[in-house]
């Protein structure tokens, strides 16, 4: 039995930790952290989850933390947002190389500087490289339903990989909404406990990130590169089977009006329903107007992506970070890259719009529609900046 | 879809007003959405809160521009705040003031209808402080129905325990009293 209840999204997030019996919660309890960590921290003292709790004294420790539990065998969860990810970062691409299933959610937030605490995506676009597999959540029902189909794709032998879930910082994070909550025997039957292919364990000893010299190292990484792209057929196993679960199928590629559309937006995270709005409005006064979410950042789908925009003419990307000085946001120079060997492409604009806590409404989408059909698609352009 | 924006200084509770009416509109098996004004939250300082209620899936998720109803939580926001910015035509605005929906009208040029109580003298009397977030919620739902007046009751008991009965009489107080225009 599944019950719809309204609630903040951070404290669902919560609950489906605790739901998923998670072993250790390593955590920095204060700025920049959000409810999820706090509500964690009450179900453990108040006894209702039996986990470790330990508040780190540094979100780079978090992660020590996460690695050091997850090695020996526990089911380990942290959760971070922009400065904290940022100090973070150097133990995050060692829990990847390592094979780790750790869970971790992302409450998308901007890097200083200048100081400030609102919603992009320039913290998770700083560790795109780190080799996790990595969401992005549009609502609050995404975020608790991926804690659990993280672990389970995570703790996949086929993967043996962490997993990342964004979730915009305060629009999801903040929010009070419904959200269908699952019953303990349906979460159980989802996710079954962590088994661990390998431990650390004084009994029987394994070495785990061993010193690689030049003879190995490429090919170590090679290894590494395989994993992640392989994970592919696991992620869409472990979504497939959520939806037989609970009847939400989610998807690599997640199409909105698409079938004829020649102009296709594209974006990431919580945007995707404001953007549909949108689209209804362009298709009401005509136009051919579709939208694209990316939910699967890493391993990218970039078949699943090509088949989504094959009839487009023109393609907008929304990104919500900068590449400073560079060819676009970190979006939009993957989907010129997934096009440009295509026989018939469709013309790339690339807008930057909503950082910083930037509000974008349904009308500012059409907006940049308008402007981009203008556009040559060279560059990118940042939106609603008052010169 | 109704969309509510709540005026308030920090610390008075229109974060919470939003909350308990989406929590109402959910428990209806409705779709609802309640958030702050995002930001670091400052005790007495002139803050923000939405509120979304639909029959329908909701899926904008920018701040709330051109608000059917406008909740102004404490007095004196109505003259430092323009509480009536984008609000609609056909809409309300719900204060809590002693003066009148005539005076006020008058006095900040308002179009769309008005509703007012003095929340501040209910909330002294009833709950012996002027925390006026449950109060506030009875002259909403007696301007515009956007929830069941009895469907408020279950959020309240489950947010305030054994001070639930005495945020109900203050809720019911203002609903009689407050005059419309």
């Amino acid at each position: 039995m599944a019950i719809k209840v309204g609630m903040e999204v951070s404290i669902a997030a919560a609950q489906a930790v605790k739901q998923a019996n998670t072993d250790i919660i390593a955590a920095y309890p204060i700025t920049p952290q959000t409810h999820i960590v706090e509500h964690l921290a009450e179900l453990v003292n108040n006894g209702e989850l039996d986990a470790e709790f330990i508040p780190v004294e540094s979100e780079h420790s978090a992660m020590s933390v996460c690695t050091g539990s997850s090695a020996v065998g526990a089911r380990s969860f942290t959760c971070t947002s922009s400065q904290g990810l940022a100090l973070m970062s150097e133990i995050v691409y060692i829990a990847s190389f390592l094979r780790l299933p750790i869970l971790m959610l992302l409450a998308n937030r901007s890097l200083s500087g200048p100081l400030g605490i609102w919603n992009d995506h320039s913290d998770v676009m700083s560790i795109r490289d780190c080799g996790w597999i990595q969401v992005f959540a549009e609502n609050g029902q995404d975020v608790y339903d991926h804690v659990f189909i993280g672990y389970r794709v995570a703790e996949d032998r086929n993967c043996l990989l962490p997993f990342l879930v964004n979730l915009d910082g305060f629009i999801l994070t903040h929010m009070i909404e419904p959200i269908e909550m699952m019953d303990q025997d349906m979460v159980n039957r989802y996710l079954p406990p962590y088994q661990p292919l390998y431990t650390l364990h004084p009994d029987h000893p394994v070495t785990m990130g061993a010193f690689t010299g030049p003879a190995l190292y490429t090919e170590t990484k090679k290894a590494q590169d395989e994993a992640l792209k392989g994970s592919l057929p696991y992620i869409m196993k472990g979504w497939q089977e959520f939806g037989d679960l609970t009847g939400r199928y989610y998807h690599p590629i997640e199409r909105y009006k698409t079938e004829d559309a020649k102009i296709i937006l594209i974006t990431q995270g919580s945007l995707g329903g404001t953007a549909s709005i949108a689209i209804d409005s362009l298709r009401e006064k005509g136009e051919s107007a579709g939208l694209v979410k990316i939910r699967l950042w890493r391993p990218f789908p970039f078949e699943e992506f090509r088949e989504a925009v094959k009839g487009a003419e023109l393609v907008v990307v929304i990104d919500r970070a900068i590449s400073y000085g560079g060819p676009g946001g970190p979006l939009a120079g993957e989907i010129r890259s997934a096009l440009y060997a295509q026989e018939r492409r469709p013309r790339v604009v690339n807008v930057i719009a909503g950082i910083g806590g930037h509000d974008v409404a349904p009308e500012d989408f059409e907006q940049i529609i308008r402007q981009a059909r203008k556009s040559s698609g060279e560059g990118y352009e940042i939106y609603g900046v008052r010169e | 879809m109704i969309e509510i924006r709540l005026h308030g200084r920090g610390g008075q509770g229109a974060v919470t007003s939003a909350e308990l009416l989406a929590l109402a509109a959910i428990k209806q098996g409705r779709y609802a959405q309640a958030f702050p004004s995002f930001g670091p939250e400052r005790r007495g300082a002139p803050v923000v809160a939405f509120c979304r209620i639909s029959d329908e899936e909701i899926r904008v998720r920018a701040v709330i521009s051109r608000p059917d109803i406008v909740l102004v939580l404490d007095p004196s926001i109505l003259r430092l705040v323009d509480v009536c910015n984008g609000l609609k035509a056909d809409g309300v605005l719900v204060a809590n003031t002693r003066f009148s929906p005539e005076e006020i009208k008058k006095e900040l040029g308002v179009k769309s209808r008005v509703a007012t109580v003095d929340a501040n003298r209910i909330a002294q009397e009833e709950l012996g402080l002027t925390i006026t977030n449950t109060t506030m919620l009875g002259a909403l739902l007696k301007a515009s129905e956007v929830v069941d007046k009895g469907a408020m009751i279950e959020p309240f008991r489950e947010r305030f325990g054994r001070l639930a009965e005495r945020n109900i009489k203050a809720f019911e107080r203002a609903y009689k009293e407050t005059k419309i225009l």
